[in-house]
């Protein structure tokens, strides 16, 4: 542990520069540069709204407003943005930093800070951007936003730790990176995002239960659309659990350590 | 003090029928794997401070494998390797460059991997671009570059701080002959200033103009480890090594060593060199017209006979050398017993020094194909100023200068 804290201090600089770098890359060289991280999910949002807001909008009395379902959507989207980056980078993480960890000597915990470090501040100007928007709907933020960082941080751990694991496993069982984006469809339409939970048939709705992307949407939905405070509980219950995984995380690390470049 | 310890490193590859067994031990189980291949097996060496060792072997000796080890790259199975300050490698120039960046830019990254944050670097990036050489490029995204001007900027990153082990891997070739000169200077210089240098190359000239020490690697283990010279020369007998051939070290008055190998068709009997008076000379004067007489004798059935030969300094690095196939003087199909007499007639326009004479019969252009015998050090004679002006260097060429 104290090994790890070691490394990571003294490549710190290694791991501000690789997020800057990681950052600067994507506006070079086309016109909107990181725009279009706002925009991907952005439209998303605008096709999913046309589609369905005349089916779902009748759904949602807790928010008073006549955009309800963008709303809605929005902050599920934001949040599922967030969990979908973090885990699709951590599943590439030692992967595709192979040519890097080949020739050069590089504390592998630097990496999942790195990504951590580009997706939160993608994430950002992504919270940003919808916190205008709400305003301009008619849905300004109110104190519970400062909820925020809390529901962020747990994302981030659980994403983190359930992504680290994935990204050791993916040097040695390659099929992962073929597998995992299909679970994450699955999880995706699993998850109330895009409709709301009350259609899910009672009988069904326990299920939900085994979902551990629906307690950290809802926190999204409390403190951004519905603007009331989060389900601590379930929130915590998901932090240990990311928490646990990123301990799992980090040991695997270690073991593979010794195997993984002969691998990559 | 030692800057490297290696202390009985081993890394084996293990191989699995399932990945699931690989992680199965990680968790403790013992499972077998499918097959293990040892790349780097127990081996041991210490270098001090200062030193400058060549790392040599065939391809696939583990070379890279052991570099890799001592950067921490790559994590031994057992065994260990002390490092006492900074390593720097350069081992792939330009590694990590991100094309959109400019060169400044990439140099700032670069030096983060080293571990040097942005006030390092603001102190030694104006030297650092002066050094580099490629102008306002400097400033323009690496994507535009030559491949020779990533590697100067590379270079110039890479070598900013003077670290404690400098690992080069081939990388001296790279480049144009001017950037050459200038990388190869500033290597001499990190080592005077105390610099452990560790030399990958093929190439015998730089490994014996550089180290003082090399190491032979061979199926992962070190078989030899000594003065460069010795080792190059038992590579060079082990390259040319086939079945049936021996390789045979004979020790010589003055501590040096004398490596013969070869199958052993055609052998020498004798070699002598002869003064400008036809007399038996160990020493010669510069300039002399010299005679170097060879008697081959054929002991087995062989379709062609070619003598070569080479004359070297002191360091190993050769003056001359050719042979009996480039000058056209091949013996097709030497009766078995017969006995050839070569005189090799020439100038000694070399400077002063100890030299040596290193021979090799085989069958074509060069001794990869058939190696009869390759004998270093078949001969050693000195090189005496008698009748000529003060020079230094290591040949003659006589000047005339007009003031």
């Amino acid at each position: 542990m104290n090994g790890l804290l070691k490394g990571v201090y003294q490549y710190r600089h290694f791991i501000a520069s690789s997020i800057r770098n990681e950052l600067v890359n994507q506006f070079a060289r086309s016109r909107l540069g990181g725009l279009w991280l706002v925009i991907h999910p952005l439209v998303m949002v605008a096709i999913y709204a046309f589609v369905l807001s005349a089916v779902l909008s009748a759904k949602f009395d807790g928010i008073d407003n006549d955009y309800a379902y963008a709303i809605y959507l929005t902050s599920g989207i934001l949040a599922w943005t967030l969990f979908n980056d973090t885990l699709s980078r951590c599943l590439n993480l030692f992967v595709g930093n192979g040519d890097l960890l080949k020739k050069m000597r590089v504390p592998k915990v630097t990496l999942p800070l790195i990504a951590a470090g580009t997706v939160l501040a993608n994430n950002l100007l992504l919270f940003a951007t919808i916190i205008l928007i709400f305003a301009f709907l008619g849905h300004p933020p109110t104190l519970v936003v400062l909820w925020m960082p809390l529901i962020t941080g747990v994302l981030v751990l659980f994403a983190l730790g359930l992504g680290l694991v994935i990204g050791v496993l993916n040097v040695f069982f390659r099929d992962l990176s073929q597998l995992v984006p299909i679970v994450l469809q699955f999880l995706f339409w699993f998850t109330p995002i895009v409709y709301p939970i009350v259609i899910i048939p009672d009988n069904m709705r326990h299920l939900l239960m085994f979902n551990p992307m629906y307690p950290l949407v809802s926190a999204y939905h409390d403190v951004l659309a519905y603007q009331r405070s989060p389900d601590l509980f379930s929130l915590g219950v998901i932090g240990l659990a990311g928490g646990l995984l990123l301990i799992l995380g980090l040991w695997l690390v270690r073991k593979a350590n010794a195997e993984m470049v002969d691998l990559l | 003090m030692n800057v490297l310890e290696v202390h009985r490193l081993t890394k084996c590859f293990r191989e699995f029928n399932s990945e699931w067994k690989r992680v199965a031990s990680w968790f403790g189980f013992s499972v077998k794997p499918l097959a293990v291949s040892t790349v780097i097996n127990d081996v041991t060496f210490q270098v001090k401070a200062g030193e400058a060792v060549g790392v040599v072997g065939q391809n696939g000796a583990g070379k890279s494998s052991l570099l890799k080890l001592i950067t921490g790259t790559l994590q031994p199975n057992s065994g260990s390797v002390t490092v006492n300050g900074r390593i720097a490698a350069i081992l792939e120039l330009g590694m990590g460059f991100n094309p959109e960046l400019t060169g400044r830019q990439n140099v700032y990254h670069a030096a983060s991997i080293m571990g040097f944050g942005a006030a390092d670097v603001d102190e030694v990036i104006a030297d650092l671009e002066a050094f580099a050489e490629v102008g306002h490029y400097f400033d323009e995204p690496v994507r535009t570059y030559s491949s020779g001007m990533q590697v100067r900027v590379a270079f110039a990153v890479a070598t900013a701080w003077r670290p404690e082990i400098l690992i080069v891997d081939e990388a001296l070739s790279v480049g144009d002959s001017y950037f050459q000169h200038k990388s190869f200077n500033r290597i001499r210089e990190f080592q005077s200033q105390g610099t452990t240098l560790l030399i990958v190359s093929h190439d015998r000239a730089s490994i014996q103009a550089l180290c003082d020490r090399a190491l032979l690697l061979e199926k992962g283990s070190v078989i030899k480890d000594g003065p460069p010279e010795e080792v190059m020369d038992f590579y060079n007998a082990l390259i040319a090594e086939k079945e049936n051939s021996t390789v045979e070290v004979k020790a010589l008055d003055g501590g040096k060593v004398q490596t013969s190998s070869g199958t052993g068709e055609a052998r020498i009997e004798e070699i002598a060199l002869y003064n400008s008076k036809s007399e038996l000379a160990d020493y010669i004067a510069v300039g002399e017209d010299v005679e170097l007489r060879i008697k081959v004798k054929v002991h087995k059935p062989i379709t062609s006979l070619v003598l070569g030969y080479c004359i070297k300094d002191r360091l190993g690095q050769v003056m001359y050398g050719t042979n009996t196939w480039h000058s056209q003087q091949i013996i097709e199909n030497p009766e078995v017993g017969s006995e050839h007499q070569f005189v090799i007639a020439f100038p000694a326009n070399l400077g002063v020094g100890s030299y040596s004479v290193v021979t090799a019969l085989h069958a074509r252009e060069s001794h990869i194909d058939a190696n009869y015998e390759w004998r270093d050090l078949a001969l050693v004679f000195n090189v005496v100023n008698i009748n000529k002006m003060q020079f230094q260097g290591c040949n003659w060429m006589e000047p005339k200068i007009t003031v």
